[in-house]
């Protein structure tokens, strides 16, 4: 081998080298924060934890039952929103999208899709809190469902456009009006891909704080009314990660290892979703 | 409901052209399938069998900048004719194409009984009935008579695709498209479906694309020969391949191009 | 059954029968539902028509709030606003310059640190990987970019920011202390914890777009390089960096795209001073993090409207950071949703 090969493959062995060793430098972040979650916030989690609301300000005890409870709430209102007109806006995109409305609706998804949730916090501020002159639940939904539709929209067209054009052709040569093409065949083939993308939108969504922190405000006690303020896991960490007392950042490590414990859950969830049924499209 | 009272039933095309945008892949072909026969539409590749074949149930104008110009006459009525709603008549002509396209989600009952459901309520009875004759009719039913609730796709590609004819056939259609459909097919499962052709044309008008010249000449009683859009030959498939009249033609059918 | 066949191709223009009148009921009753199943489809197109406009009407109407509510600021201060260092509520003086320079510095810095850890983990995954790791270290970063921004800022504060100050601080004054970019005091909360907090949360962002950008590039391209005899990196560097390259590029501008409007962790490490410092050791302050804290106490019209011309300016600084990035990807990509999954 001579020395100029051997200097080249040197060069090729250094720089997979120094590639994995950038690679793992990213991962071993992940298992930091992950096992610091773990280490710091285990410990406070207790029954109490999940059934309690906070307790006074200095005080020892309670527990976020609040914070989950409204979690669930803002967040599935969201869905309810956010979900349909995605989805919609989607199957659009799919089966009508390749004219110019098309084009135009695809570009603005991605731009939404780069828009700071802080600044759709205020705008949903401006026209669901400003007018009713109250915070609410509904309010964070709202702003939350405004930050899933283009992350849907997207998402389902992908799925959608994989479905192969064959089944389409087979379905409109029996007769199915282009309707029920779309909904009952293509629609369903895609339905398992679509759901997926749905569950990874709203674990998403779930670890949002700044759209809620002028929507829902937040609220100590434990509510269920939406058209009230209400308290949510992440706006529950960031009151307590920034007070003053120990005890609260205490439950502020409990309180975000259960808040990341619900987004992977969720998030295996919809990777088992398109496990389950892998083999079937194609 | 049923295709019976049409037994005269005919399909004609008149001057058929038909376009993508500016070109033309078929050009002025008039041809006639009459009742009860198998015709096989041969030609090379890109001669617009398929595109013919796609004419005869409308599913040519799905295609963007998909146009049509002449006629196509089911027993007299223009199926191009205004008042003609494609949609409904494409519930009466059945069509298969080259791969299997079973619905994925579905099971077999389900595959079958997927043309009927859109044609109006039935009683389960009537369901049972109905994906069972079809099943029967495809040589199918003995196979997966113990399993209609299973999945489509634990078929084979043989038994997908003679799904995909029970499917087809489950409405009683008066029409049969085949467009190849043992192209992706083994030999074992090629011979079972050229076998329900001989079968299938009492019920039914056959009209089958094929590239397979031995295969026309198997299963068809007319041949008709397309070239670059044109219908070149046709005639009684003996005839055309024992003594074609057409210089083109006898140089397809001894392999000379194509 | 008559067996005549017209002679092929002929030429003869062949009068096409008269349609039937349209007003005449057909006997087959079949053919009367054929008008309800096309307007079927004309509601259905027009319900996702529907859904689909909500869209640019969402855009819409952001834009339309945060320009209508920044008026008042506007006109009062004027282009002066982005330029302007003293923001005093009590004064009514408004000057965004130092979120500004916040925002672009700590962006800027997150960017240096991330996008070679981030390129690293995309080649590592897409070349060098054996099979059977690929699925478990992209489900792992994935998983880094499921974390929420909360999250992150409570790391950030009792884990990072005492890490720097004992072993990362030092060090630096020892090395770089002469350079303006390392002096003063460091307290804790400052522009170098707002920007190695920033680049961990890109990281992943960077690094799922990079990837599907490079995996985007045909194997032929790979296997052509190869065949002439390049080593692996080589292959890697002459045939399928260049390719991606616009990709690339664009997945980075992502990144800096979502690096410029991150709240939470953000204003939870960086010390939201109204202060413009050129060493990273300083406080500071970003738009985002601004609007996050001093929204609630905004008491007067003319401070609301300051802060919503703030949301202005970083609305349309991302929008057109995150158009270019996605032209470029455009490019690449053609058109897919790249990166939808890590969002």
């Amino acid at each position: 081998m001579s020395a100029g090969t051997f200097r080249r493959h040197l060069t090729s062995r250094v720089m997979t080298a120094l590639v994995v060793v950038l690679a793992f430098t990213a991962v071993l972040a992940l298992v930091l924060i992950l096992g610091d979650l773990i280490a710091k916030g285990a410990s406070s989690i207790d029954w109490a934890f999940f059934t309690k609301s906070p307790v006074p300000a200095g005080e020892s005890g309670g527990g976020v039952a609040n914070a989950i409870v409204g979690t669930f709430i803002v967040v599935g209102l969201a869905a309810l929103i956010g979900v349909p007109v995605g989805v919609g806006a989607g199957m659009y995109l799919a089966e009508y999208g390749s004219g110019r409305l098309g084009f135009l609706v695809r570009f603005v998804a991605d731009v939404l899709n780069g828009t700071p949730s802080i600044v759709i916090g205020i705008v949903a501020w401006t026209f669901m809190v400003k007018p009713a002159g109250r915070f609410s639940a509904l309010a964070g939904s709202v702003a939350l469902a405004i930050l899933m539709i283009p992350m849907l929209a997207r998402t389902t067209e992908e799925m959608v456009r994989l479905v192969p054009h064959s089944l389409r052709e087979a379905a409109l040569a029996l007769g199915y009006p282009r309707w029920r093409t779309s909904l009952k065949i293509v629609g369903r083939t895609a339905l398992t891909g679509i759901v997926t993308g749905c569950l990874v939108g709203i674990a998403r969504v779930a670890g949002e704080t700044a759209p809620l922190l002028f929507t829902a405000l937040g609220n100590l006690n434990f509510s269920v009314a939406v058209n009230h303020p209400m308290q949510t896991l992440s706006l529950q960490i960031y009151v307590y990660a920034t007070g003053p007392f120990d005890e609260w950042h205490r439950m502020a490590w409990a309180s975000a290892l259960v808040l990341m414990g619900l987004v992977l859950i969720i998030s295996l969830t919809a990777r088992w979703v398109t496990r389950q049924r892998y083999g079937s499209v194609r | 409901m049923v295709a019976s009272a049409n037994a005269r039933l005919r399909l004609e095309t008149v001057n058929l052209t038909a376009l993508f945008g500016q070109h033309r892949a078929v050009r002025e072909v008039s041809l006639l399938f009459p009742a009860h026969t198998v015709t096989a539409i041969i030609g090379p590749s890109g001669c617009g069998k398929s595109t013919l074949l796609r004419c005869l149930n409308r599913m040519h104008e799905l295609t963007p900048e998909a146009t049509v110009m002449g006629e196509v006459l089911l027993d007299d009525l223009n199926i191009y004719g205004g008042d003609v709603n494609p949609v409904e008549l494409r519930r009466r002509i059945g069509m298969v194409f080259q791969r299997p396209t079973p619905f994925p989600t579905m099971s077999i009952y389900d595959n079958v009984g997927a043309g009927l459901r859109v044609n109006g309520r039935r009683t389960r009875r009537e369901m049972d009935e109905a994906v069972e004759r079809a099943l029967q009719q495809a040589a199918l039913w003995d196979e997966v008579k113990d399993r209609l609730q299973a999945s489509a796709l634990a078929l084979s590609g043989g038994q997908q695709q003679r799904l995909c004819i029970a499917r087809a056939v489950a409405p009683q259609p008066e029409i049969l498209l085949l467009d190849e459909p043992t192209a992706s097919l083994d030999p074992a499962g090629t011979q079972r479906i050229e076998e329900l052709c001989h079968d299938l044309k009492r019920l039914y008008t056959i009209v089958i694309v094929t590239h397979n010249m031995q295969q026309a000449a198997r299963v068809s009683d007319y041949t008709a020969f397309m070239y670059l859009g044109s219908l070149i030959e046709v005639g009684r498939t003996n005839d055309i391949f024992t003594k074609p009249q057409v210089e083109q033609t006898e140089a397809y059918i001894t392999g000379r191009f194509g | 059954m008559t067996d005549t066949f017209p002679a092929p191709m002929t030429t003869l223009p062949i009068e096409p029968l008269p349609p039937p009148p349209p007003d005449e009921p057909s006997a087959d009753p079949r053919w009367q539902t054929l008008r309800s199943l096309n307007r079927s489809d004309r509601i259905y197109q027009r319900v996702l028509t529907g859904f689909a406009l909500a869209l640019p009407f969402l855009i819409l109407v952001i834009l339309g709030v945060l320009f209508v509510n920044s008026l008042p600021a506007l006109k009062r201060f004027g282009p002066s606003f982005v330029w302007t260092s003293t923001w005093d509520p009590v004064a009514e003086v408004y000057g965004a310059a130092p979120m500004i320079f916040g925002t672009l510095a700590s962006s800027f810095l997150a960017l240096l640190i991330a996008v070679p850890l981030a390129l690293g983990v995309a080649i590592f995954l897409t070349e060098f990987a054996p099979r059977w790791l690929r699925q478990p270290v992209a489900f792992l970063v994935e998983l880094l970019a499921a974390i929420p921004s909360v999250v992150y800022g409570l790391w950030g504060i009792f884990v990072l920011i005492p890490f720097l100050r004992s072993y990362v601080v030092p060090p630096l004054k020892a090395v770089f202390g002469w350079t303006p970019f390392f002096q003063g005091v460091f307290y804790g909360n400052s522009l170098l914890a707002g920007g190695i907090i920033l680049a961990i949360m890109i990281v992943p962002y960077i690094a799922a777009v990079s990837r599907e950008v490079l995996l985007a590039v045909p194997t032929s391209q790979r296997e052509a390089a190869l065949a002439m005899g390049a080593t692996r990196w080589e292959a890697v560097r002459s045939a399928v960096l260049p390719y991606g390259r616009a990709g690339l590029i664009g997945a980075i501008i992502l990144g800096l795209g979502r690096a410029l409007g991150e709240t939470m962790a953000v204003t939870m490490v960086i010390g939201n001073r109204h202060d413009i410092g050129v060493s990273v050791f300083l406080p500071a302050y970003t738009m985002a993090a601004a609007i996050a804290n001093e929204f609630s106490e905004a008491t007067t019209n003319m401070y609301l409207s300051a802060l919503f011309e703030v949301g202005l300016i970083l609305f349309v600084l991302t929008v057109v950071v995150n158009a270019v990035a996605r032209i470029l990807i455009w490019r690449v990509a053609r058109g897919a949703a790249v990166g939808s999954k890590a969002l």
